[in-house]
């Protein structure tokens, strides 16, 4: 059984007057059946509106479902009992770090949450020193996380959240205010947690060329899963996906243009040295 | 001559010991009609730079002026200013507060002193262009997702219809359609109406394909002024700086790696394009 596992979710918001009384219903989650293996990378990719964030609070239990279930290591999150031990297992990574770090310096901010859970102090300071070294961050730990970078912080917040030990870490949009490098950095953390430490990752982003490494990609609309496959197989379906708002990384749009001006180049390669060798070789021939 | 920076410096909590330069010495003139992108690193000071621009923050040393006028002379009317220069803050919650997204939009509009009706005229016709449905209308704006939100902050500026339309990062959070969408109708709106556009982003690949002229600042300088193509032939630099170029130009650069004689100068898919199957054909 996966990591995390939904049957037929569904999530309404249900919006009120200044009474109280019910105004109108949104369905932003709309029967999203998925299971999720450990150790799995997980994309989601989705319009604006689309559900994404509404599906990931459900994970750690911030919002509960309207209709269906889901568990989290085997543990219903809808069980009020179960809300603790679920929040261990899934961290959630928001978009704007300023939300999220509370410390006055780095060490203490990543120290909280273990601290929370009542782990010995010993022990905090052992998972605080493992978890920035985690995200190349350890040489900024007496600091004040007001004086870090955006790409700094939200590095500091991924730190916070692998100090609690979990299984599996939720990203929404970590990269969205990042500059080019700083999106950089946060990837490659991600990729090094999920490869060398098999921590399940669910990535929550608007751009295309982060997702390319992942295991599995999935597509929401509408509140449902329209689109999944490998980063491969969805990216291949160009006009599937402009037909759900999103893009592909610029290989593919070059492979594209290239194939209307007659010259033929495979149109599913990803990454920009696999797409340098792919012409390469039509050029040496 | 639309808007001049003379020898600007600005510092945060100046007189503390916290204080820092945000800005140093920055010498700039924006002319009317120009399409300017500006990058740079978190923290190079950007945002700083587009807040003096329209008085949110006055400069600790030196003037900016709009029009030939210091903006922070006494008596200067700033409130008239910030109509004819309209900022979209980077974080669009500091921009919504109203009821209903369609009171939030009409707000700008209606402060400039225009009738109920032209207001709601100008709501409509932002809110069509930055493409939100009228489902949403009469919602609370909080209650929009993190993109919505953000439409909702650019066509309240977009309503006021200024000479000069400041963007900071205006398409992060925006799904991929939303980016070109925005993008093209600014696009769009500069050459039907010779607006000056200030677009502040991340995305190497979106000021190769909209500005004319870039502005890079690393630390609270500015690096480089020029054409995006110049600029962004300053790989190195760049990356140092925690930039990049766009992710065609790396492509590019790769083929030339592998001993393939192509000109890396391409910025955007198309003219990569061109220059690989000129390549390739012969
Ligand atoms: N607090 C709320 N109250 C009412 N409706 C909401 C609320 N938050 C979100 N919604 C609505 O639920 C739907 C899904 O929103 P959600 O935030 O999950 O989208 P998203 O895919 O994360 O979008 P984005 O890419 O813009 O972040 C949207 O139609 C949105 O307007
Ligand atoms: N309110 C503030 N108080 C103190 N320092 C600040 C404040 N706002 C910004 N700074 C500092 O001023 C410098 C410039 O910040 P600014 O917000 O202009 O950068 P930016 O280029 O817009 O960055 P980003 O890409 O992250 O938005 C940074 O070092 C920042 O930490
Ligand atoms: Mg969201
Ligand atoms: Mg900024």
């Amino acid at each position: 059984m996966g990591i995390i596992r939904t049957d037929k979710l569904a999530y309404e918001y249900i919006r009120r007057d200044e009474e109280g009384n019910p105004e109108g219903i949104t369905r932003a989650i709309d029967g999203v059946s998925i299971d999720i293996v450990p150790g799995e990378f997980v994309a989601i990719l989705g319009h604006n509106g689309s559900g994404k964030s509404t599906f990931a609070k459900h994970i750690n239990s911030i919002l509960h479902a309207t209709e269906g279930t889901v568990w989290v290591d085997g543990k219903d999150v809808a069980d009020p009992d179960n809300v603790w031990d679920v929040r261990q297992t899934a961290g959630m990574v928001f978009q704007n770090p300023d939300n999220q770090i509370i410390g006055q310096i780095v060490e203490e901010d990543v120290g909280f949450g273990p601290e929370n859970m009542g782990v010995p102090t010993k022990e905090i300071w052992e998972r605080v020193e493992e978890s920035l070294k985690a995200v190349h961050m350890y040489k900024y730990k007496d600091k004040s996380p007001n004086k870090l970078s955006g790409g700094q912080k939200q590095r500091v917040s991924i730190a916070g959240v692998l100090a609690m030990h979990p299984k599996c870490i939720i990203l929404d949009e970590p990269t969205a205010m990042l500059d080019p490098g700083g999106r950089k950095e946060v990837i490659r953390a991600v990729r090094a947690l999920n490869q060398v430490e098999n921590i399940t990752v669910l990535l929550i982003t608007h751009y295309m060329d982060e997702v390319i490494y992942a295991d599995r990609v999935l597509v929401m609309d509408k509140g449902r899963i329209a689109l999944q496959g490998t980063p491969k197989e969805v990216f291949s379906q160009v006009e599937r996906l402009k037909e759900l708002r999103l893009d592909v990384p610029q290989e593919i749009l070059l492979a594209r243009s290239l194939n209307e001006m007659g010259i033929s180049i495979p149109e599913n390669i990803l990454g920009v040295k696999e797409m340098a060798q792919c012409i390469a070789q039509e050029y040496f021939g | 001559m639309s808007i001049i920076f003379n020898h600007v410096n600005y510092i945060y909590d100046a007189d503390t010991k916290h204080s820092s330069y945000a800005l140093k010495d920055i010498n700039l003139q924006i002319n009317k009609g120009e399409f300017i992108g500006i990058i740079g690193h978190t923290g190079s000071g950007k945002s700083t730079l587009t807040q003096l621009m329209n008085a949110l923050l006055k400069p600790t040393d030196g003037e900016v002026y709009f029009e030939g006028v210091d903006i922070n002379s006494n008596g200067y009317n700033k409130k008239e200013l910030r109509s004819r220069v309209g900022l979209v803050f980077q974080y669009p919650e500091h921009q919504l507060f109203e009821a209903d997204v369609f009171s939030d939009v009409c707000y700008g509009p209606k402060n400039l002193g225009l009738s109920k009706k032209e207001a709601e005229l100008r709501a409509f016709e932002a809110l069509r262009l930055v493409g939100m449905d009228n489902e949403y209308y009469y919602q609370s704006p909080f209650d929009l997702s993190g993109g919505q939100k953000r439409r909702v902050a650019i066509a309240g500026v977009l309503a006021m219809k200024p000479e000069v339309l400041i963007l900071d990062e205006p398409t992060a959070g925006l799904d991929p359609k939303g980016r070109d969408e925005i993008l093209d109708q600014i696009t769009r709106l500069k050459k039907e109406t010779g607006i000056t556009i200030i677009l502040v982003s991340h995305s190497m690949e979106d000021v190769a394909k909209y500005v004319d002229r870039l502005i890079v600042m690393n630390q609270g300088q500015i690096m480089y002024d020029d054409t995006p193509r110049e600029v962004f032939k300053h790989a190195e630099s760049l990356q140092e700086s925690g930039l990049a170029l766009p992710r065609v130009t790396y492509i590019m650069h790769e083929l030339k790696k592998l001993g393939v004689p192509v000109d890396t100068k391409a910025i955007t898919v198309e003219e990569a394009a061109m220059e690989i199957a000129s390549l390739l054909r012969k």
